[in-house]
């Protein structure tokens, strides 16, 4: 099991967290405006990267925030959390 | 290559095995092939053979980065069965499944294909009118499943406990063509029967780049063996095949999660055929070593360790434990995980793609092994003629735009 330092609460065991996929994905600000490819990307498309990957947890268990992370997805280790709205 | 029948086996048994030659060469890359194959496992394995069988392109290469059915062919729980609900899947997955029946005579090599039936368990009324309704969508699309009552359930699994338990077994349903296999006779009966036919298998070669000409498509791949070029290249990476493809700049709509599974040490034959409980999250089978075969969850994060975390196994034992009292003083003797590529339907991507002469084969999810002998004979005819098979032609990355996903999360066996 995972520990997760969440922002706002510390270490905490991974079965507080929910995962929440690929972060910096931002929805179109204007849906009606964007065409089916850009809507298809942003729905669907994922980098699924294997080495260093920005990604979202909520601390469901928990404080209930959503924050992002940066994980190695070959070992699963942290680099580093950060709240919403920060840059790593 | 040497068959095997009952002379030969007997032959070589009175004078002590000797004389078995290599079951495949072990051949240096050429500097080109007619199409090449990404990944040894199962599938990429199965559609060397049926291009060089079927379509008559033997001039054809399989690279692999480990050793061949090293990756999730060796590590599934060896599950077979056709009983999915859309008309689509139920197509794809019956193909399979007929292909199965006849695969080891096909390949001169026993994959020990059993189809000792596969039993969904209901626990509660919204599974019965899942499984009820699966049973009437694969009866309509001539698969066979039926309906047991708990009792009948009971007669035909007797080390499964349907009541005085938590979640009581309501009844099941129940896919008699369904069974196991054995799985990494699958990639070498493959390997040997691709071998045959003049496919070159290359095993530590892997894929470092993907060389595209001025007009896009793809001309060679970079691997640690050198330059090896082909006008036809077929991606079969499973849990690697973002990573493969992102070298052609493609994008896919993946996710790869650690999915486990466990044996226990090896007991007498007990177990008559495979369990799932979708509700509960447990599938359990015996192999013919005597152990037995418990598949657990995927992690709830996407990763490339293939270990996986131990409290998605112990769940799936405490399951287990559940159903199956008389399993409580086993020990488990190994536990292990593969890298699964999950699409957003849970329906596989078996296509052409944006690259002109690069094709896909992927997004299996948690349960591509049944598929193995199916996926690999359609793959081969995408690659073939450049355009779909009719099974596989929904199988499509487009789906995601067009809207016209095969979505079946819900009829997985269990809920990952």
């Amino acid at each position: 099991m995972l520990l997760i330092a969440c922002p706002y609460c510390g270490e905490r065991p991974e079965l507080e967290f929910a995962h929440g996929g690929q972060a910096h994905i931002a929805r179109p600000a204007k849906p009606s405006a964007v065409d089916t490819q850009e809507w298809t990307r942003f729905l669907y498309m994922r980098d699924n990267t294997k080495g260093l990957y920005a990604e979202r947890w909520r601390h469901s268990h928990g404080c209930g925030k959503f924050f992002n992370a940066v994980r190695d997805t070959t070992t699963d280790h942290f680099i580093v959390t950060y709240k919403v709205g920060e840059r790593p | 290559m040497q068959r095997f029948s009952a002379l030969s086996l007997l032959k070589r048994g009175l004078s002590g095995q000797r004389g078995w030659t290599p079951q495949w060469r072990r051949p240096e890359p050429k500097t080109g092939y007619d199409a090449i194959i990404v990944g040894g496992g199962g599938h990429g394995l199965g559609a060397a053979y049926y291009l060089a069988r079927e379509h008559g392109l033997t001039n054809i290469a399989v690279v692999e980065k480990g050793w061949i059915g090293g990756g999730n062919t060796g590590r599934n729980t060896t599950i077979i069965r056709s009983n999915y609900l859309f008309d689509e899947s139920a197509a794809l997955y019956d193909h399979a499944l007929k292909m199965w029946e006849n695969l080891s005579q096909e390949l001169n090599y026993n994959v020990m294909f059993s189809p000792r039936g596969v039993m969904m368990l209901a626990h509660t009324v919204h599974d019965e009118q899942v499984s009820k309704r699966h049973v009437h969508a694969n009866r309509a699309n001539g698969v066979d499943n039926e309906w047991l009552t708990a009792k009948q359930a009971k007669e035909f699994c007797p080390p499964l406990t349907i009541d005085n338990i938590r979640y009581p077994v309501t009844g099941a349903a129940l896919q008699r063509r369904g069974g196991t296999a054995r799985h990494d006779a699958v990639a070498w009966g493959y390997a040997r029967a691709a071998d045959a036919l003049g496919v070159d298998i290359l095993e530590n070669c892997e894929v470092t780049g993907i060389r595209r000409d001025a007009n896009g498509a793809v001309a060679a791949l970079e691997t640690t063996r050198g330059v090896i070029e082909s006008r036809k290249i077929g991606v079969s990476a499973a849990g690697n095949t973002s990573v493969v493809m992102k070298m052609a700049g493609v994008q896919l709509p993946l996710e790869s999660y650690p999915l486990q599974a466990l044996v226990s040490e090896p007991i007498k034959p007990i177990f008559p055929c495979v369990v799932m409980s979708n509700t509960i999250h447990a599938y359990i089978s015996q192999s013919d070593k005597g152990e037995l075969v418990i598949g657990a969850g995927t992690d709830a994060y996407n990763s490339y360790t293939q270990r996986g975390g131990l409290h998605i196994s112990s769940h799936a034992l405490e399951a287990i434990c559940e159903l199956f009292p008389a399993f409580r003083r086993l020990r488990m003797l190994r536990n292990w995980g593969g890298i699964v590529d999950v699409t957003p339907d849970r329906s596989p991507i078996v296509a052409k793609t944006p690259v002109p002469g690069l094709y896909v084969n992927c997004g299996w999810g948690t349960g591509g092994f049944k598929a193995t002998p199916g996926s690999a004979h359609v793959f081969a005819h995408t690659m073939a003629r450049d355009e779909p098979h009719p099974i596989n032609a929904p199988f499509t990355i487009e789906r995601f735009a067009d809207g016209n996903l095969i979505d079946e999360a819900a009829a997985a066996a269990v809920a990952h």
